[in-house]
């Protein structure tokens, strides 16, 4: 199946070990996701694409439970929606991002637990006469399996 | 400077009202403001109003009387009503006036809120992907509150529940059944760890208040309430706020914190000498995190305060007395004005079966709402 990028610009896909993109501020270094015209804390408008650092730890997270109103765009209708875990994971120790995580079961998810950086399926896109025709990808956070990780003190 | 006074209050109660529009809402709550106060609505000079859903709140006018007052809209997401009060002292601060009137109206469809990410310097995946929730922000900003601090899912259950049963006392309110710990903790997981019940919802009302410049206030009352402090906060820079896509690592309190030390410093009043306290419940959680915030506790120390009742009606520190957001709902530009219209009855001693033991003497009010931006009032008798 065709594959596509849920947004431009936002993680470099495809490719094996995908990567967020992010900013990082001329004049003060800030870096924020993902690239904005002007930078957050200082206000410069100097703003390079800084690729992410592509594991850290859970800061927070919670589980949609619901099916969100518009402009949420998952296609999914109150019988198919199945809940999606959301999380925060500071990466490195560059900056904090929001974004999907592969696990929904609070069971499976702790604060402080390693994850990185993948992309997963989140749509697929309906092409002439109702033929699926791609699939639209966007990033998300997966746990790390304990031993794999080079592990870091502390978030 | 001038001392601003409240002389009147008033409220349309919150709930769900059919085809009644906000604006005759609004119209209600002034009328209702302007007799508590004793004066009509040709004896105000101005007037700012709040709103999300009504465009022009200044349409209210053609409801109340074309005076051809200056009437000034303001929003500011759910701090709204506290940027509609603070402006209208202000004006009687600064001797531009001497009467105005706060007033806020909304009339929301069910639902969660929701919007354009752009509206908000989010990108638009944002909300195509599914981030863009109040909901889910509130839900982990508590479930990191709760692992630093040891706060149970018992004394989220706590806190609806204490709202819950208030708002079985004052007529004006959305939700009037009590509900149990347990019916709370078993409904159903909107955003973990919060259920169903331990939200607030979007829904319908109205209120205004009468300000004055304190020097003349008695000629209107004999009970005016002081406005000891307004202040209103965005976010700084590492705060971790509602509607954002990331963080710092370096990490800032959160605006309340900045929005109530700028309010205690103005009134000269600290957190000890709070009798009454209106918090932001959008959840539970909330309520919990702005215990905190606002200096009534230190972190973690809510889930003693909770199990021991210390914000009950007849505790220590009693928290959202009229059932607060959760159980009134939050028509966003009137849910202020609704704390204000709480607080100022707790203080006269004319809250009725919710009030307050003692001869309550002051009063603390506080907002939150995206995009990371708090508001904080400090009444007094």
């Amino acid at each position: 199946m065709n594959r596509v990028p849920f947004a431009p610009g936002v993680f470099t896909w495809p490719a094996e070990e995908p990567q967020l993109i992010g900013g990082r501020c001329g004049s003060c270094a800030a870096v924020a996701f993902p690239v904005a015209p002007s930078c957050p804390r200082c206000g410069a408008t100097e703003i390079a694409e800084h690729r992410l650092p592509r594991r850290g730890r859970l800061w927070t997270w919670t589980t949609q439970s619901f099916l969100p109103k518009e402009p949420y765009a998952g296609g999914e209708t109150p019988e198919t929606f199945r809940p999606y875990g959301v999380g925060v994971v500071e990466l490195g120790d560059e900056v904090r991002v929001e974004g999907r995580l592969t696990v929904a079961d609070p069971e499976q998810l702790e604060i402080g637990m390693e994850m990185e950086v993948v992309a997963v399926p989140f749509r697929t896109d309906g092409g002439v006469d109702g033929e699926v025709d791609s699939e639209v990808m966007v990033f998300a956070f997966a746990p790390i399996a304990s031993g794999k990780s080079d592990s870091r003190e502390g978030v | 400077m001038h001392d601003v006074a409240i002389i009147g209050v008033g409220l349309h109660p919150f709930g769900r009202f059919g085809d009644k529009s906000a604006i005759d809402m609004g119209a209600d709550a002034i009328r209702a403001a302007c007799s508590d106060a004793g004066l009509q609505w040709k004896d105000v000079q101005f007037a700012f109003g709040g709103s999300f859903e009504v465009d022009n709140p200044d349409a209210v006018v053609g409801r109340v009387g074309m005076t051809g007052i200056p009437f000034t809209d303001v929003y500011n997401g759910c701090a709204t009503a506290g940027a509609a009060l603070e402006l209208t002292a202000d004006a009687i601060r600064f001797g531009k006036y001497d009467i105005g009137v706060a007033v806020g109206m909304d009339k929301h469809p069910a639902g969660a809120f929701t919007s354009d990410p752009d509206y908000y310097g989010a990108p638009s995946w944002y909300g195509e992907v599914g981030h863009f929730l109040t909901t889910k922000f509130f839900a982990m900003k508590i479930n990191r509150y709760m692992h630093d601090h040891g706060i149970s899912h018992q004394s989220l259950a706590r806190v609806a529940a204490k709202n819950f049963r208030n708002g079985v006392l004052n007529p004006n309110a959305f939700r009037r059944k009590p509900i149990s710990e347990d019916d709370i903790l078993s409904s159903m997981m909107l955003n973990y760890p919060l259920t169903q019940y331990m939200f607030c919802s979007p829904d319908e009302g109205a209120a205004a208040v009468v300000l004055c410049r304190a020097d003349i206030a008695h000629k209107y009352t004999s009970t005016p309430i002081y406005l000891r402090a307004t202040a209103l906060r965005t976010r700084a820079y590492g705060a971790y706020e509602v509607h954002s896509s990331w963080s710092a690592v370096e990490q800032d309190p959160a605006t309340t914190v900045y929005a109530s030390k700028a309010a205690y410093e103005m009134a000269g009043i600290g957190p000890e000498d709070v009798d009454v306290v209106q918090l932001q419940d959008t959840d539970s959680g909330a309520e919990i995190i702005h215990m905190a915030e606002n200096g009534f506790c230190a972190d973690g120390e809510q889930e003693r305060m909770l199990a021991d009742g210390e914000t009950e009606i007849g505790g220590r520190l009693p928290v959202n007395t009229d059932g607060g957001l959760i159980a009134n709902g939050e028509p966003i530009g009137a849910s202020g004005l609704r704390q204000i219209h709480e607080l100022v009855r707790q203080l006269r001693g004319e809250a009725g079966d919710r009030q307050v033991p003692g001869d309550p003497k002051v009063g603390f009010a506080q907002l939150y709402g995206a995009p990371g931006t708090a508001a904080v009032s400090i009444v007094s008798t």
